[in-house]
Parts: structure tokens; sequence; C-alpha cells
């Protein structure tokens, strides 16, 4: 049996309560929410925090308001399960609600996060492995070991981001407020992340992820799509989120396409979107598109399938989203 | 009280059961030895599986990835408590009807998230059934007989009298 670790349990009422705490406990100390991507690998061994605050009591960070500019504001403790059944989810951003349906499992989803998901753990087959199976091979620099097990000779960790929701929010443009010790800021999806494998966070260690911010649903489509093995469970081996705002008579006026489950960090691809602006989404633009993808992904050997074989579906994905945002229209 | 553990007050069944347990331990762990309600089963232990499921308020969780502590107040359901004074829960009767279960080890997740399905939607289609299932594994019915299960518990569950046809008892379309 995996029994998790032992550990100090906060429960505050406020996230500023919650941050607080947080400031004040041990330098490992974490937040918790849903707890689904925290406790397997709190299990494995993987984090160890001395202390965990659960975000569970407090009612402000979840559920769904109306923004002020016409978007909407998730609380970040709001299930994926309440996100993807919301009616105006539903309406007016359906890329976020599939996205969600697509994360993993409905009952994870029950109790996973939309802001979890923001911050979830990188992968790594070497890295997701119980304590003995990391240290029969010797344990890799992501935790407790020196070397990088896909890439030996490399100073640096390449676990893959492989949350869904990310490259659809930073597609989208989407925002995430972030309470600190010194006071709230508001920064872009994108902003979020560092291309680092250990480091993947640019959030500084206290800060507690409470908002995310979805533009106002005003002339501008988007659409995820993802590869991965089975219909449920699995994470992404590629994820797709594509963005595009048009003009009255239907020509692109920006585009975003961007990659996860590639890269430590989600990558947005710029000559995909000098494929596409200017152009009406025809066939010969979303295939300039896909090839623009394809030649900016670069996966390594370290989650499922072949690296030959995940490279070949970036472009056949990211066609099919674009077409997407075309059928769409 | 030895240090790390926690006096809690869990209702599970409809009952208000108070324990003391190691922080943290989890609710799969604190059901199956504490409660000694071991009808909910280890399996993973990592989330991959949907073995351990229960309820709370009604909805499917995994117990393998719940801290107890945060779950005073809730309404805990495990299988124990599916069959009522009427007798077997439709479920799983047509479970047993239909040799849904075979080793039987994931059974008790499948009726609890089948369960979850029918009080919220009392005619689900197949795609609804077979997404809803989604989280749990079994690797002996290939799926077909609990789909077909489900089905007919929910027809049950409607108010129709509804006989297992000889097709499904063998996997049919």
């Amino acid at each position: 049996m995996m029994r998790l670790p032992p550990f100090e349990y906060h429960a505050p009422a406020s996230a500023a309560e919650a941050v607080a705490v947080k400031a004040a406990a041990a330098p490992g100390a974490m937040y918790v929410a849903g707890g689904t991507d925290l406790y397997p690998n709190m299990k494995r061994r993987h984090q160890e925090p001395e202390a965990l605050i659960s975000l569970h009591r407090v009612a402000e960070l979840r559920g769904i308001e109306e923004g002020a500019d016409g978007g909407l504001s998730i609380g970040a403790t709001t299930s994926l399960t309440e996100v993807r059944g919301h009616p105006r989810i539903r309406a007016s951003y359906p890329a976020l609600a599939e996205a969600c349906r697509l994360i993993s499992t409905p009952i994870l989803q029950n109790m996973g996060t939309l802001g979890g998901n923001l911050l979830l753990d990188t992968r790594c087959n070497y890295y997701d492995q119980n304590y003995d199976w990391r240290k029969s091979i010797e344990f890799c620099m992501k935790k407790d070991g020196a070397i990088c097990w896909v890439a030996p000779s490399s100073p640096r960790c390449w676990a893959v981001q492989s949350a869904d929701s990310v490259p659809l929010l930073v597609a989208m443009g989407a925002e995430v407020d972030l309470l600190g010790p010194g006071g709230e800021r508001r920064v872009p999806v994108f902003a979020l992340y560092r291309d680092d494998g250990i480091v993947y966070l640019a959030k500084q260690r206290d800060e507690l992820l409470t908002r995310v911010h979805l533009p106002a649903p005003n002339g501008w489509r988007a659409t995820y799509r993802k590869v991965r093995r089975r219909g449920a469970f699995d994470f992404p081996v590629l994820g797709v989120g594509a963005w595009a705002r048009f003009s009255p008579d239907g020509i692109v006026e920006d585009a975003r396409v961007v990659l996860g489950g590639i890269g430590s960090a989600p990558e947005v691809v710029a000559g995909a979107a000098e494929a596409l602006i200017g152009g009406s989404l025809d066939d010969a633009s979303i295939q300039a598109a896909a090839q623009a993808a394809w030649k900016t992904g670069r996966p390594l050997d370290n989650t499922d399938f072949t690296i030959s074989w995940r490279k070949e579906m970036i472009r056949p994905t990211v066609a099919r989203a674009l077409g997407d945002l075309r059928d769409s229209r | 009280m030895q240090p790390g553990l926690v006096q809690l007050t869990l209702t599970v069944n409809g009952e208000r059961r108070a324990v003391t347990a190691p922080l943290h331990h989890t609710l799969l762990e604190v059901l199956r030895e504490e409660l000694g309600l071991t009808g909910t089963k280890h399996g993973c232990e990592l989330g991959e599986c949907g073995t351990c499921t229960v309820l709370v308020d009604g909805r499917p969780v995994l117990s393998c990835l719940e801290i107890p502590a945060a779950l005073e107040g809730r309404e805990i359901t495990t299988i124990e408590g599916m069959e009522s004074a009427a007798g077997l829960h439709p479920l799983q009767q047509a479970f047993a009807e239909l040799g849904a279960a075979q080793c039987g080890y994931c059974t008790p997740g499948f009726l609890l998230a089948g369960k979850a399905l029918i009080d919220e939607k009392p005619a689900p289609n197949r795609a609804e059934i077979v997404e809803a299932l989604g989280g749990n594994l079994c690797r002996c019915t290939g799926y077909l007989k609990i789909y077909e299960a489900v089905e007919l518990a929910a027809a049950r569950m409607r108010g129709g009298r509804v006989e297992a046809t000889p097709e499904a008892l063998y996997g049919g379309a």
C-alpha cells in the first residue's frame, strides 16, 4: 500500500488567511484544492510538503461570475465538472467546456479544479513512477537525483506541460489573479509558465491562484484538440489550443495556435499566426499553419507513444483544430 | 491522543460515525481500517482506476485521494449503503442478473458511479453511460454487460417491469 507521507494540515476560511498561513508555514508547504495531482505525487514521494493548506473551506475561490468587461471570472477551486456544465460556459466558451470534458475522467473532474489543472505538475515517464522504481534506476533531477534520463547530457529537466486547459486558455488570452503576501496581481496565463521541467511556474512561492478571467466572447472563436491513447484517463501527448478573431467579412485579424504536451511550457507557434492573419482560414493557410506548428514542436521521448508519431500528429491535429474554427463560423 | 491522530465525525451511509485516525490517512484507508467498511476496494491508489469510488453528496469521487478531515459534514455513501431494507438496489440486482460482475473487484465502484448517473439522469443513453463510467476500469467483463445492466436498472427504476433479454445475457447488440 502507498500511504501519504505525514503532514500538518491547515484549513483556512479565506484566501487572505490561506496566504498568511502559507507565508508563515515551512518553505515546502503547499496549497491543495482537489488533490488529484498532488496526492498521487505525494504517495510517490514526488512532493513531501511539511504542511498542506487546504482550500476547501474558502468559498470565495469557488464559483463563476460575470466579469466587468463582458467576460467571465472563474474561481480557481471551481470543479472541472462545474466548469464544463455551466450554462454560460457551454454557450459562450464551448471550447473550455470541451477541454474540461477531456481531462482525465468524470470522477476526477468532480474532484479536480480549474486552478489545479493550470498548476498541474509537469510529467515524464521517468518521473511519474513510484519511489522504488525511481530509486532502482537512480533518481532523476526532477526529484532526488542529478541526471535527466530523457536526455542524460542535458543540464535541464524536460518534463512535459500536460494540462488540457492550458493551451486553450493561453490561446484565448485568458488571465489569472495571483494573491501573495504583498497583494494581488493579474497576469496572462502564458506568463504563468517557465520553460523548465522543474521550476515550471513563474508564480512566487506563496502566491495563491485565485481566479481565471476569460475575455468577452466577441468576434473570436476558440477550440481545443487532444491526442491520447484512450478515451479517458490519459494525459495529452499533444494538446492544441487555437484561437482566431475575425473581421465582419470573415478575415482573420489575429490568431494564436498553442501546443501543449510537447515541451515544459505551452508553446505559442508564431509561424502559425503569420500564416493565418489576413486570410480567410482557407485550406492553404491552414496547411501552412499546421506546417509551422510541425516545425516548432520537438517532442522528446518522455511520454506515451513514440516521438516520431507524436511529431507527425502535430500537423493533422493543428489542421483539425483550425478546421473547427472555420466550421463553427 | 498520539501525535498525528485526529478525531473526526463522518457521515457514512446516513450514520454519524466518530473516528480517530491518522490525519494523513485517506478516506479509503479510514473506511476500511477504522470503520471496517471493506466493500470499498484498494486499486491503484493513484486515481487511475476508479475501484475506490464512493459518493460524496451524491457525486462519485475517489476515496484514495480524499482527506477525511475535509469531508466532515458531507454525506459519504459507500457500497454498504446501497442496499436498503427493501433489498438490493436495482443496479445491484441488474448486475447480478446480467453477469455484469465477474471477479467483482471493480464492481462497488461501477455500482456507485452508475447510481450517481441514474440519480442525475433517469434515462441515460448508451453514450452517457459510457462517459459516466469512463473513470472505472474493469479487466473482466469488456464493459458491455455493465452498460446493459445500467440500462436495465434505469428502466426498472423508471417504473418499467423489464426482464433481461436473452441477447443481453450474452452481451449482444
